[in-house]
């Protein structure tokens, strides 16, 4: 069973923190609350393409979800380490459910939705609808 | 109890700035068993081969390089840690797996918990 312990004297720790940890933040440690990682999302002609960090995650156990090809959730959970035996001398990495949901930029077929997990990072190439495609429109002489 | 704590390791040497890069400290999680120290850190994007773990001299450098998809742009993860001796240098293992790099840094004999058989 993990167990939390403050370890003051006879430390056998001590960690110099070289740069501020700027990146992507879950949610708040305190609470078991429900914001997300960061979800980046860009596009180009042809596919809306989604980012999102998600180290230590079981990828059986991700839920993405593309609403009316304009909404997509991507919700999961990511358990603490269950290490027998030890007491915890640092906490900083989020844990718990977590959920996001974002309008894309354009209508995509939710049919041809790709998703790869791959060293932590949840890569989404979705394929814009035909009907969100760029069309050339001839104009016509009178 | 002898003091065990280090002295805070020298600045981020300039190598490790780059330009379009930016360096970030990656978020860890350390536990600590009887026989060893746990080092969790969440380097997501990064590959096995663009880590870069390495003890010297009572620091552990945990070190990763990362590059972006879709754009020119790379993110270093860097991190350093002082630990005190009693950690087996030569027995240090790190492995990477969807994102996460663990480090295990197993206890030199002499400080692991010993029970005392009591006569009488």
């Amino acid at each position: 069973m993990t167990r939390n312990r403050r370890t003051p004297f006879g430390s056998l720790w001590q960690e110099f923190n070289q740069v501020q940890d700027d990146f992507a933040k879950w949610f708040g440690r305190a609470t078991a609350g429900v914001a997300g990682p960061q979800l980046t999302v860009w596009e180009d002609e042809h596919a809306v393409f989604a980012e999102a960090d998600l180290p230590g995650i079981d990828p059986a156990k991700l839920e993405v979800t593309v609403a009316e090809g304009t909404q997509l959730t991507v919700q999961g959970e990511r358990t603490p380490p269950e290490v027998a035996g030890a007491a915890w001398v640092r906490q900083e990495r989020p844990f718990g459910k977590f959920a996001r949901v974002v309008t894309l930029p354009a209508l995509v077929d939710a049919d041809k939705v790709e998703a790869k997990y791959e060293n932590g990072v949840l890569r989404l190439t979705l394929p814009k609808h035909e009907a969100a495609k760029p069309r050339k429109i001839t104009v016509q002489s009178a | 109890m002898s003091n065990l704590v280090r002295e805070p390791a020298a600045a981020v040497p300039a190598e490790v700035a780059e330009e379009r890069a930016v360096t970030v400290g990656p978020r860890v999680d350390v536990l600590e068993t009887e026989n060893e120290f746990l080092v969790l850190a969440d380097v997501p994007g990064v590959k096995p081969e663009d880590v870069d773990v390495r003890f010297e001299k009572g620091e552990l450098t945990v070190h990763g390089r990362r590059h972006a998809a879709r754009e020119y742009e790379t993110t270093n993860y860097h991190r350093v840690f002082a630990v005190a001796e009693t950690v087996a240098a030569d027995k240090i293992t790190a492995d990477l797996k969807n994102g996460v790099l663990t480090i295990r840094l197993p206890k030199t004999e002499a400080v692991k918990p010993k029970r005392i058989a009591v006569t009488g």
